[in-house]
């Protein structure tokens, strides 16, 4: 690999390329837009999991680990098919645009924030129930509790569905279409890129991406040592 | 099994539990069998047995942790019949993650001051780690904790699973004067141990369990003293009761 592909990839991080930045720009909104909905669905779907006792609850986790491993390729064709001009969806017109990008990272990253969610709030719902029975303990306040006491771990599912999101190839190149100054994000550009024999712009974002990814997994590991040192885990 | 006495007026704010035929089967094992039980005496009463005999699926029952699937029972004041508060110490305290002071201030259903708050954990020796990380402490002082926001509900009934199990002799010696103190005050508990010395120095009465039955209830002098049945001699001599 030519020494000055490595050069020019930092300048152009360095020089803040505006096309270098204006991918960063849009592949942070897309995964933090996903993040934020799949936040907000999968934390109640999670807790109301771990909460509630009901026929079919078995059956609900396995699905929901089962789709923790959906395969992003699959899930892009099946927002395709969803979205496109025959689709159910097609009169919205929301293919290849960051909308749809958006909709196909909640589809992949929901399940995971759900499924996370689930293991910490059903390991702490077993540990208190008894004491919330005891101490008569509403469901409004457990709740608003448990979210409180899980906050840590919680945190962590958060920053794992981010780095799963700000990573997902697949699923955005089929929805997005990777189109220039519209969807193209990080890992479809990379992609790109690459095939383009254009390894300056590819290896600039591949920098940014790596720097991303070490950047939550620092947090991630802060975060833990934090909970471990107060003793919250 | 002692028949208890009828309530006298100055009774009349104790809390009595009466149970009739209360059984539990859970997967096709029964695990408490007929059982009746009348205590309507003021201060501790023991349950002793050995392990397996059911005495935590009892006072989980009795605290209403566990539905019985069989029989009934009541708890109330004499002479009210009504409900009355109550609160539990578990065997292996449960403590939210959260600092000493705000775990007790969680379960503070009458909103007290700080410094009421604060007057409870020098109870317990604890005042000094108020804002320390309540699952750091010590086991004996995760215990006591507990028992103190048992104590912050003001129950008239308070139940203990073997609160003092593995426990250092400071930590048991403050939770006994603390059970002492409270049922001074007019709380009645119920407390399982494995410790006979425990039993006879807390003790107002006897609950002796056994296979999920009870073999005998008498008051504890006549308990350590004269035990009428086969099982509860075998128990307090140190054999093994199977």
């Amino acid at each position: 690999m030519p020494d000055s592909a490595f050069l020019e990839a930092f300048g152009l991080i360095a020089t803040a390329n505006a096309d270098l930045y204006e991918i960063l720009w849009l592949s942070v909104q897309v995964s933090i837009t996903a993040l934020l909905i799949s936040v907000f669905l999968g934390f109640p779907i999670g807790t109301t999991l771990a909460i509630l006792d009901f026929r079919g609850k078995n059956l609900c986790t396995t699905l929901l680990n089962a789709l923790m491993g959906l395969p992003p390729v699959v899930v892009g064709l099946l927002v395709y098919l969803a979205l496109s001009r025959s689709g159910p969806f097609g009169v919205l017109g929301l293919l290849y645009t960051p909308t749809a990008m958006v909709i196909a990272q909640v589809v992949l990253i929901t399940p995971i924030i759900a499924a996370l969610t689930y293991q910490v709030m059903d390991d702490l719902h077993r540990e208190y129930r008894e004491l919330f029975l005891s101490l008569n303990i509403q469901l409004p306040k457990a709740i608003s509790t448990y979210l409180w006491d899980a906050r840590y771990s919680l945190i962590t599912t958060v920053l794992a569905g981010f780095g799963r999101a700000i990573s997902e190839v697949g699923a955005v190149m089929i929805v997005g279409g990777n189109i220039d100054h519209l969807t193209r994000v990080m890992t479809t550009a990379i992609a790109l890129e690459t095939s383009k024999g254009e390894l300056a712009i590819a290896l600039a974002l591949g920098v940014v991406l790596l720097t991303l990814a070490l950047i939550v997994n620092g947090l991630v590991t802060a975060v833990r040592t934090r909970a471990r040192k107060y003793g919250y885990t | 099994m002692v028949t208890p006495k009828a309530p006298t007026s100055n009774q009349a704010e104790i809390p009595c539990i009466g149970t009739m035929n209360l059984g539990l089967t859970i997967r096709g094992s029964t695990l408490l069998n007929d059982i009746s039980i009348q205590v309507t005496t003021p201060g501790v009463t023991m349950i002793l047995g050995p392990n397996g005999a059911g005495k935590s699926l009892l006072i989980k029952c009795l605290h209403g942790l566990i539905a019985p699937t069989r029989g009934r029972f009541e708890i109330g004041l004499h002479q009210r019949g009504k409900t009355i508060p109550q609160a539990m110490v578990f065997q292996k305290p449960v403590l939210l993650r959260r600092s000493v002071i705000d775990n007790l201030q969680f379960a503070d259903r009458h909103s007290h001051q700080r410094e009421a708050l604060e007057r409870a954990l020098e109870a317990v020796s604890l005042l000094e780690k108020k804002d320390q990380p309540a699952t750091q402490l010590s086991g004996g002082e995760q215990q006591r904790l507990s028992l103190a926001r048992a104590l912050i509900t003001k129950p008239k009934l308070l139940f203990l699973d073997e609160p003092t199990a593995s426990l250092d002799p400071a930590s048991v010696l403050i939770i006994e004067q603390l059970i002492k103190q409270a049922s001074q005050q007019g709380v009645k508990s119920v407390f399982i141990s494995h410790d006979i010395g425990q039993a006879k120095r807390l003790g107002s009465d006897v609950i002796f369990l056994n296979r999920g039955q009870v073999i005998e209830h008498t008051d504890a002098a006549t308990f350590f003293t004269n035990p009428h049945s086969r099982e509860a001699k075998a128990y307090l001599d140190g054999e093994i009761v199977l």
